[in-house]
């Protein structure tokens, strides 16, 4: 391997840009605008590079990187990052650029500080790379909180109706349970004799059953209310909804997933023990989440709040396939981590275009709109048919992957999920049905900007998403083979293997008694 | 008997090309928009009339190969592989998917061209095109896919087309909930399909048609397993053919343009359930309960259809319910197994030839009478359309079964097959398919005589109908002949070209004769025509008359099958709906705030001031450390 700090340059790179982008003057949007641009295009460079000398078979922690911090708290700068990480590293990649594109001109209106707004996507970049490339207990917790900051600005300072409330309900939901998974890393703390490396403790092998028990617990609270899972999800249709459409899509897209993403990294393999025991209330929970982000999602008057809740659904398929323990649903829920990304993230952007144009983000204010707008219509069907995880669309292979790998291990969950596709259909359908089709509403006939389809640089933000969507939803075994390792090691560390097919596979030669 | 695929060879390793060339038609016409608008509709002909080509090519090599070994695989990349599962996108060419390419491409083809003509008013034409493209590659890829989860890509695939087309006058209200309809029927069979690929997985840990079949037959699974299996795979079957209890989308797809009827919704994806069922026939021959839950919805269905095209009005809906019905046929075929797999076959194929043309001649009728869809506005039509009215009159006298025509051929023999299914089983499904044969002759005479002969009852508007341009005519004349003669010359070819598929079966001793069959057959038909011609002969009212009897009144209400949704499924659905969403606001919402207010010290204070947020956070964080510190000491020391 090369000597060069990879990780650590994926955290400083975007930091620089943040802090260059900040020091603009406010009166040149423009020249902020490029810059921040021009950074999240090299951490984008930079995360290609790393994907192609990624060793896809190798099981342990890559690019790893150490240096001391407070040794007495064992608190040290180590990275590192498995295939997992690696995937939702590019995602934050690709994602980042898009959503600075898509958000160009969010923060004219209003005479708000356009330079800060960048600065702030950038910063809250880097913080998310932090979470990801973390190989520390404590240093993750860092970025973990850190980055609650930069997204408590973006939706309190640039968000729209009820921001204020919104921001601050989110930052108290993050808040509690960030103080648990402090509470949660100080008891580790204590149990395994100071060691906060990620690596050190694997190695050290898990602490007694019954102290698992509560660690757990804290940490799964923590990443259940930032994934977030039923019950604790009441702060995302406000936060998404009130959020700027970009920033509401690296919310969803990217910071949600961290909490999945944190749970297979710590709870799964620090405390195995009781990931058995709590598998099943996690399992309940998210079950419930399927169908009851679903139900609610359908019955929802708002388009951002509507696809708020499709991703409360959309995560309850996460956590089924993280809890289910099967190598098929851990590698769904993960690749289901990058193409919710994608498909939502174009979702959110999408309803961003349209809610811009119109005025407003009530559904009811819609109607026909397809007839002024065949792109931006064509594009947002694209989007919903990918919610929908319509086979041919990415999001199909990881929803099948967790419902056909749980499904191996627990029929009556896996059949239950499976409604969920029903319900999918219904809420996507019916929410293009009411903005785009059927009469168009004469009040959209007025409105200029409604007849303006998508422009430019509108194309240019939606391009690599969509590409994405049928590339990964056609040949997704490239980014499986990264996967897959790093679930298999998951799964050793909790402990558990695959059902063996209940008919052994029937080659007629094997039958003999010799 | 093993199932063995050997691999492609020759120019059968070029069979990709047969989705390849659609979807690329598609994607070329999506993406060019308006600057293909000119052109657009030649390419998208020009795509399936090659795939076709195609299409003769691969059957050609194929019937040279030896008997044993008419078959050919063709795996073109690792689709999803992880753990023990593993998908290839791989394809299977062999004597069953041959004659579905040959039906999709050959009458596809016929039907792109007639769209030329059909659609050149139409300002989207190059959009529908592109989706017609769409349909055509998904369809192929559902019936060449060689495991499950290739098929049921194709099998949502096709899905997603029909919305697009059905819903493709978008700005009609009734167009755009009618697609939605057939989304949301589709999904609940797809869901159906998903579980039993799960099943399949978790019994043999692959989704292959080899391993799953090879798996069936021998004979090691648990007979409930292969019961699950196969009803699983029946509601899919159900969801995409339009069948009982899931027939109500079919109906109401009739919102699309009539080209997009006349393909879709009749010729060929309609009858994907049967062949889903006919390529899975292991797993029913496998399980007689399986079979018979088969046979009972074929029946059932079919009677369904048969009641209902009685008593509507819109020509294009009796030729859907005549869809429905004459599906149930086919469901019954294969599901009574044997012998009668390849008549089901052979009759979806005669079916596709003369329903696409029955839909293509109601098309011409609509573009030559202001898009009217009523027969009571129709009469004395022969006059002026003499090719539609001709063609349409073969494609008739084929789906009640004239002999010597395509329906004699293919629809007796399912009604014998029926009859001589063993004990009363025989006497109740054989009866159920007579009956159909006779509602069918007297539903479809209703439909002909009025709308081709009688005295005119046409609106106001209309002076002088014309009879459609050759674009759109030539495509009805050559279905007419397919109409005439393809029964007759499959009847024997296809049922022994396809004896590698489905296997040689052993003779049954009949209980009924195959004249005393066609012989009660033939009665009860001529019955309904003369029924039929002697009540609408000089035309009928204009207005609907009051129903006199129940199952007329039900008939008009399509037996209560949109009803029952709509009490049963909608209505609770939507309480429910609203009630999640109050719960969520109020409840829900309500608790957690209250929780996180007062653990974080009260959310309004906060949002006052920044000085106190700062102080509760090191507060609060100072005491869930302690809390949890705290209880480790007591885990530890207690």
């Amino acid at each position: 391997m090369s000597s060069f700090p990879f990780l650590s340059a994926l955290i400083v790179v975007p930091l620089i840009g943040a802090l260059i982008t900040a020091a603009v003057p406010k009166g040149k949007p423009r020249q902020a605008k490029f810059i921040a641009m021009g950074f999240s295009l090299v951490v984008l460079a930079i995360t290609a590079v790393m994907c192609v000398r990624f060793t896809a078979g190798d099981r342990a922690l890559q690019f790893t990187e150490h240096y001391s911090w407070v040794p007495d708290w064992g608190l040290n700068l180590s990275f590192g990052v498995d295939g997992i990480a690696l995937v939702m590293l590019a995602l934050t990649a690709v994602l980042t650029p898009v959503v600075i594109g898509a958000s160009w001109n969010d923060a004219d209106a209003e005479k708000r500080n356009v330079p800060t707004f960048f600065a702030l996507i950038l910063a809250l970049q880097a913080t998310m790379i932090g979470t990801f490339v973390s190989a520390n207990v404590l240093l993750f917790y860092i970025f973990f909180e850190v980055m609650l900051v930069p997204m408590y600005f973006l939706i309190g300072s640039y968000g729209g109706l009820r921001r204020q409330y919104a921001a601050v309900k989110f930052f108290l939901y993050s808040l509690l349970g960030g103080m648990v998974l402090l509470a949660a890393i100080i008891g580790l703390w204590v149990a395994s004799g100071g060691v906060m490396d990620w690596q050190a403790l694997i190695d050290g092998g898990p602490v007694d059953p019954t102290l698992q028990n509560w660690l757990f617990l804290g940490f799964f609270l923590a990443f259940a209310i930032k994934a977030p899972f039923f019950p604790f999800h009441t702060w995302l249709p406000d936060a998404g909804g009130a959020a700027p459409a970009g920033v509401a899509a690296l919310l969803v897209g990217v910071m949600d997933k961290i909490g999945t993403f944190a749970i297979l990294r710590y709870c799964l393999p620090l405390f195995p023990d009781a990931s058995q025991t709590f598998a099943p209330l996690a399992i309940a929970l998210a079950l419930v989440g399927v169908i009851y982000g679903a139900l609610v999602a359908i019955g929802q008057t708002d388009l951002r709040r509507l696809v708020a809740y499709t991703s409360i659904a959309h995560f309850g398929f996460i956590g089924v396939g993280i809890f289910a323990f099967t190598t098929q649903s851990g590698t769904g829920a993960v690749l289901y981590m990058v193409n919710h990304g994608l498909a939502t993230g174009l979702l959110f952007i999408v309803v961003g275009m349209l809610a811009a144009r119109r005025g407003s983000s009530q559904i009811a204010d819609f109607g026909g709109a397809g007839k002024l707008m065949p792109l931006l219509a064509g594009t947002f069907f694209i989007a919903g048919m990918a919610s929908l995880a319509l086979p041919g669309t990415a999001p199909f292979v990881s929803e099948f992957l967790v419902m056909l790998g749980t499904f191996s291990v627990n029929k009556p969950v896996a059949i239950i999920s499976v409604l969920g596709i029903i319900l999918a259909a219904g809420y996507v359908l019916w929410m293009y049905q009411r903005t785009m089709q059927g009469t168009l509403n004469p009040a959209l006939t007025e409105l200029k900007p409604m007849r303006r389809d998508l422009n430019l640089r509108e194309k240019l933000v939606v391009t690599p998403l969509i590409v994405g969507i049928l590339a990964l939803g056609v040949y997704p075994q490239p980014v499986l083979d990264i996967i897959n390792p790093a679930v298999e090691s998951t799964l050793d560390f909790v402990g558990v293997t695959d059902p063996a097919p209940t008919v052994p596979t029937a080659e007629p030669v094997a039958t003999g008694d010799n | 008997m093993d199932t063995v695929f050997a691999p492609a060879t020759g120019a059968l390793s070029w069979m990709w090309l047969l989705i390849a060339l659609p979807l690329a038609g598609a994607t070329v016409l999506l993406l060019l928009g308006r600057r293909a608008d000119r052109w657009g509709h030649l390419l998208g002909t020009a795509t399936v009339g090659a795939a076709f080509v195609l299409g003769l090519v691969f059957f050609l090599q194929l019937s040279g190969l030896p008997d044993d070994a008419r078959s050919a695989t063709l795996d073109l990349f690792t689709f999803v592989e992880s753990g023990s599962l593993n998908i290839s996108a791989g394809l299977l060419f062999d004597p069953l998917s041959a004659v579905f390419v040959l039906l999709i491409t050959g009458v596809g083809f016929l039907i792109h061209v007639y769209a030329i003509g059909y659609m050149s008013h139409d300002e989207g034409r190059r959009r529908f095109f592109a989706f017609f493209n769409l349909f055509v590659a998904a369809m192929l890829l559902l019936v060449l896919g060689d495991n499950y989860v290739m098929m049921f890509v194709g099998w949502e695939g096709v899905g997603v087309a029909s919305y697009l087309l059905i819903s493709f006058w978008f700005n009609r209200p009734s167009a755009a909930t009618a697609g939605k309809k057939a989304f949301l029927a589709n999904r609940v069979g797809d869901a159906g399909f998903l579980i039993a690929i799960f099943l399949m997985f978790a019994s043999f840990g692959s989704t292959d048609f080899q391993t799953v079949f090879n798996g069936t037959a021998a004979n090691n699974l648990a007979s409930g397993t292969v019961l699950a299996i196969g009803l699983f795979l029946l509601l899919g079957a159900c969801g995409k053919s339009g069948q009982f209890p899931l027939q109500t989308w079919l109906p109401d797809a009739m919102e699309g343009p009539t080209p997009v009827s006349a393909l879709i919704h009749a010729a060929t994806m309609v009858t994907a359930g049967v062949y889903l069922i006919a390529r899975s026939h292991p797993i029913f021959s496998a399980n007689e309960t399986a079979q018979l839950v088969v046979v009972s919805i074929g029946a059932l269905t079919l009677l369904i259809g048969c009641v209902i095209g009685c008593a509507k009005d819109d020509i294009k809906r009796v030729l859907a319910y005549s869809t429905v019905s004459q599906i149930g046929y086919m469901f019954l075929a294969v599901g009574l197994g044997g012998a009668a797999y390849a008549l089901g076959i052979i009759h979806l194929l005669a079916h596709g030839f003369f329903k696409a043309g029955l839909f293509l001649g109601a098309g011409s009728v609509m573009h030559g009478m202001n898009d009217q869809v009523d027969i009571r506005r129709f009469g004395g039509l022969w006059k002026y359309m003499k090719s539609t009215w001709f063609t349409f009159l073969l494609g008739y006298l084929a789906i009640i079964g004239l002999p010597p025509l395509s329906g004699f051929f293919t629809k007796d023999p399912i009604i014998l097959a029926a009859f001589n299914r063993e004990g009363w089983q025989g006497w109740v499904f054989g009866g159920a398919a007579l009956l159909g044969a006779g509602l069918t002759a007297f539903y479809m005479t209703r439909l002909f005589i009025l709308t081709f002969h009688g005295p005119k009852r046409w609106t106001d508007d209309i002076e002088h109908p014309h009879e459609s341009p050759a674009i759109m005519t030539i495509p009805l004349w050559i279905l007419a002949v397919g109409s005439v003669a393809a029964g007759g010359l499959m009847s024997t070819s296809v049922v022994n070209w396809l004896t590698p598929v489905f296997g040689h079966t052993e003779h049954h001793e009949e209980k009924m004769s195959h004249w005393t069959a066609t012989g009660l057959t033939m009665a009860l038909v001529v019955l309904g025509v003369v029924i039929a011609f002697l009540l609408f002969r000089r035309g009928t009212a204009l207005a609907e008359q009051p129903a006199r009897t129940h199952i007329v009144r039900a008939a008009r209400q399509n037996l209560y099958a949109d009803r029952f949704n709509e009490l049963v499924l909608e209505l609770p659905g939507r309480l429910l709906t609203r009630a999640l969403v109050w719960v969520d606001n109020r409840g829900v919402d309500g608790v957690v705030n209250g929780l996180a207010a007062a653990v974080g010290g009260g959310s309004a204070r906060l949002r006052r001031s920044q000085t106190g947020f700062v102080r509760s956070y090191a507060l609060s964080i100072l005491s869930g450390a302690v809390v949890v510190v705290a209880a480790l000491l007591v885990v530890t020391f207690g």
